[in-house]
């Protein structure tokens, strides 16, 4: 079997994020979590960058593995959080929860494996992960929940003040 | 050239199972609420993973629009929600989601 450098790199990619994504649940410590979800992200970078999403790839990394989980961190760091102030799980909780999960996959596999057979729908253009590209239907037929997204934004930087602000009783 | 030429859609879909499927288990097996929200970031990139193969493999933008929507509201869901952890442990001083079952029945 000839493996082409572009299966191979789905094939490193993939391992990289699926044992690192096993690794932000089965480690004690929540920082390693953390630590081992921005290589979840890494990863899942380069499989966009494979697909020819360069303008999604670089949005990924910049957004969450620059800004979501330094959020994260952070806010572990600030609670203290460590391996002793860790919640233990109980034992049948966790065979619950692994069964349970174990059970999702095979569903999900096998509605795959039952689907139709996908043909190509058109003759591939490779540049619609460009900025340039994006950009135009962004703003034409998307213009709207961009503009709802904003919004979005706005209600969730107040409310998140809001929540994160001490009280008023405690400053007094 | 893209990889979606050579690698059918069906085992990008097969991966992005599999990563909804460790974000749904992480949601299950942890009791530490950050985790928990850390879990459900992973289930919303295996649901993108898999939207920007679509996209790949019809050659449309559409959906690469809504992944980057996904990523605006992912953005401001951990913001609020991170918010609202502070508060609960600034009053509770646990993230254990054991301790925090004042609403379970």
């Amino acid at each position: 079997m000839n493996l082409t450098l572009t299966e191979i790199l789905f094939f490193v990619l993939s391992a990289i994020t699926i044992i690192s994504g096993a690794l932000v649940i089965f480690s004690r410590n929540p920082v390693y979590s953390v630590l081992y979800l921005i290589v979840t992200f890494f990863a899942i970078a380069g499989h966009y960058i494979l697909l020819n999403a360069q303008f999604l790839a670089a949005v990924h990394v910049i957004v969450y593995a620059g800004a979501i989980m330094v959020l994260f961190l952070f806010v572990i760091m600030m609670l203290n959080l460590n391996e002793t102030t860790e919640p233990k799980t109980a034992l049948w909780s966790k065979f619950a929860a692994v069964i349970a999960g174990l059970t999702f996959l095979p569903l999900l596999v096998g509605a795959l494996k039952t689907s139709e057979a996908v043909v190509m729908a058109q003759p591939q253009n490779s540049d619609i992960g460009l900025v340039k590209t994006l950009g135009q239907v962004l703003f034409t037929d998307y213009l709207v929940p961009f503009e709802l997204s904003s919004v979005l934004f706005l209600s969730a930087m107040v409310g998140a003040v809001l929540l994160g602000k001490k009280s008023t009783e405690e400053t007094n | 050239m893209s990889a979606i030429q050579i690698i059918p859609i069906e085992w990008y879909l097969t991966l992005s199972a599999i990563l909804f499927g460790m974000g749904a288990l992480g949601v299950m097996y942890r009791k530490n609420a950050i985790i928990l929200l850390m879990c459900i970031e992973m289930m919303l990139n295996a649901v993108n993973l898999s939207l920007v193969a679509f996209s790949a493999h019809h050659s449309d933008p559409g959906a690469q629009v809504f992944v980057f929507f996904i990523m605006a509201v992912a953005a401001a869901e951990v913001a609020v929600g991170l918010a609202i952890l502070i508060m609960l442990y600034r009053n509770t001083g646990t993230t254990d989601v054991e301790v925090l079952n004042r609403m379970n029945w």
